[in-house]
């Protein structure tokens, strides 16, 4: 039991404030979408209109087929799983899962089968009388998906259904989340903020910003053709080198990269270049930059390299430790960029990168994890220079 | 700290307790017995009754109705409306005593209409049960909407994604969350119900055996030298307010460690 969800030209402000602005997207029966975006992005407002918890000031909710946008939350009969699991304090774990079925008064038996069912699939069929303040976080948001699932919604809502735990739990529970869905087949759409978890479980990513959708597409797609600056920056966490475009590539001092032949001579240009997309050589190619390492900080099977260019502008490369063992910091050396994704520079050309990959989740929603690439700090200098 | 702290409860709030005690106890249980059965005092104490029953109903309806707008609505004027709240708390009772006069006794603004209905205010038990609500608007909404704040609002947003109605939602997930502040606010407000002297001697008369609440009785009492009855019946209603509160505070023990 599965139906599609279709959003349409969605907006909502809150006072002056415009929190979704004409978002539209469509999530195809039986699919896992992902709704990705920093915080204040409206991913969640937009989720929580589609549940009904919030009214939109335009545009339409459809979920299979039909047209829900003024029907209330309770009518719309969709799963919706709360970041902070919301369970029924005051009731076992047996009475939240039943919940959904008792107020709709399915009848004991069936309520009893069913639950017992949904108990089993989530694995806590041993902790059904217990209370959920003594349940961990992982088994709490597992009663809270059990909960949501046992009234058979055609469409389970979650939002940020892992921000709330550890990194341990959050991976767990996300390959435990993936393994329920290829079993279920319901049509989900989740909201999340981490762009590991939204290439990793979902179909087709939303990647939103400032209320907007900025893409739509595959996890591929995404990554590898970012439609916009901020796709590029946020998804996956890229290096920002900004140079001036001549004939085709991006020029910084005496090196250039390729890639900008949608652009026209003489513009400022922004290349965004991934971290394991730099290849460190001792001889110098034909398109290779001269850079400086400036430090090394080692991951265990990798190695993070803080580079510096002859125009001062700074970046990280991560590589495979097998690959640089050799590199120390003092060292002069020449990078080659591969697949860089070359934007023209505008006014709000996001300098930001996404979650480090490797890093542990944190709190922060924009990237500014605990370690931040020096080279983020350095992209000032290289305006400096035109 | 809690030798100032243990020195000041013993004061304050012990030793006038021992003394009512001591007193109401002293004359011995003829005297209970003479007390109890006097016609006076005993409707004395149904009318105290009477008003704080309805006192209760009327301030737990409407004080969690006022408590759930005060934590989950927004309008214009709301902190107006949480100041006015806690006016009763400010206002002597005498003075609510004189403003019911002045809206319902004679030349009032609404003392056309209701003579018109045939309707008693002033003097009456209804004037008698206006002022002591007005008295103990605060108690429960006070003690209901931290509880409310502290609860959120994601239970019951859960519970209606998952089909419950509002009135089921307030039934199966707020009232269980809020039973114990609810129920702390209902016994305080019984209890200011029960005590209330100033606003009810205005609007009464305190007519005896008519309009004569258990605490006009007392007043009475001691104004015509039957100091031990007086006694007596200010240690019954001493003594129901502090089963009320202490039984509360044990049950909402004995069934928090039961269920978590």
């Amino acid at each position: 039991m599965a139906g599609s969800i279709e959003v349409r030209g969605l907006s909502k402000a809150f006072g002056t404030f415009k929190a979704v602005n004409d978002v539209s997207f469509a999530a195809a029966e039986g699919t896992i979408t992902a709704l990705l975006g920093p915080s204040g992005s409206g991913k969640s407002t937009v989720l929580r209109m589609i549940a009904g918890l919030e009214q939109p000031d335009s545009g339409s909710v459809i979920v299979a087929g039909e047209e829900l946008t003024d029907a209330s939350v309770q009518d719309r009969r969709l799963g919706f799983v709360f970041q902070h699991y919301a369970l029924f304090r005051h009731m076992t774990v047996r009475k939240n899962v039943a919940f959904g079925l008792s107020v709709r008064r399915v009848d004991k038996d069936a309520q009893t089968k069913r639950v017992d069912e949904l108990l089993e699939l989530v694995g806590l069929a041993p902790f059904a009388n217990r209370y959920p303040d003594q349940l961990s976080g992982g088994q709490r948001q597992r009663v809270a998906l059990a909960r949501a699932l046992a009234p058979s919604p055609q469409v389970l809502l979650l939002d940020e259904p892992f921000g709330a735990l550890d990194a341990r739990v959050r991976q767990e529970l996300r390959n435990w989340l993936d393994e329920l869905h290829r079993e279920l087949g319901v049509t989900s759409l989740f909201v999340t903020h981490d762009q590991e978890e939204a290439l990793e479980l979902a179909n087709e990513v939303v990647v939103m910003n400032h209320g907007k959708v900025e893409q739509v597409g595959t996890a591929e797609e995404i990554y590898n053709q970012p439609a916009t600056p901020f796709v590029a920056a946020f998804v996956g966490s890229s290096n920002t080198l900004r140079g001036v475009v001549w004939e085709r590539y991006v020029h910084f001092g005496r090196s250039a990269v390729a890639g900008a032949h949608h652009i026209a001579d003489g513009r400022e240009a922004v290349a965004y270049i991934r971290p394991h997309d730099i290849e460190i050589t001792a001889e110098a190619g034909a398109m290779s930059f001269p850079i400086s390492v400036e430090r090394r900080t080692d991951l265990g099977w990798a190695a993070k390299l803080h580079l510096r260019l002859e125009d001062g502008q700074g970046l990280v490369a991560q590589l495979p430790n097998d690959e640089i063992e050799d590199i120390r910091p003092g060292q002069r050396l020449f990078a080659n960029f591969r697949n860089p994704k070359v934007f023209v520079e505008e006014a709000d050309t996001p300098d930001i990168a996404g979650d480090q990959p490797d890093l542990p989740p944190v709190a922060s929603q924009n990237g500014a994890g605990p370690e931040v690439p020096s080279g983020r700090t350095l992209t000032g200098d290289g305006s400096k220079r035109s | 700290m809690v030798g100032v702290a243990l020195l000041y409860v013993a004061a304050l709030l012990v030793a006038p307790l021992v003394g009512i005690t001591y007193y109401g106890l002293k004359s011995g249980l003829g005297t209970i017995g003479d007390t109890f059965g006097q016609t006076d005092i005993r409707h004395a104490f149904y009318l105290t009754f009477v008003i704080m029953v309805i006192t209760v109903i009327v301030n737990t309806v409407f004080g969690v109705i006022v408590a759930l707008v005060l934590t989950r609505d927004h309008f214009p004027g709301k902190r107006l409306m949480s100041a006015l709240v806690d006016l009763p708390l400010a206002v002597s009772p005498v003075i609510v005593g004189l403003m019911a006069i002045l809206l319902f006794g004679r030349g009032g603004w609404f003392e056309a209409f209701f003579a018109a209905q045939g309707i008693q205010i002033i003097f009456a038990l209804p004037s008698m049960v206006l002022v002591t609500i007005f008295i103990s608007i605060p108690f429960v909404i006070r003690e209901v909407v931290p509880v409310l704040e502290e609860l959120g609002t994601e239970e019951e947003q859960a519970a209606w994604t998952l089909g419950a109605s509002r009135l089921q939602t307030f039934f199966r997930v707020t009232l269980p969350n809020i039973r114990w502040g609810l129920l702390y606010g209902i016994a305080l407000s019984a209890a200011r119900a029960i005590g209330e002297v100033g606003a009810v001697l205005i609007v009464s008369g305190a007519l005896q055996g008519q309009t004569e609440t258990a605490t006009l009785y007392i007043l009475r009492a001691f104004d015509q030298y039957q100091d031990a009855q007086g006694y007596v019946v200010a240690l019954t209603l001493a003594l129901f307010s502090i089963v009320l509160l202490i039984g509360i505070e044990t049950f909402k023990r004995h069934s928090s460690r039961e269920a978590r």
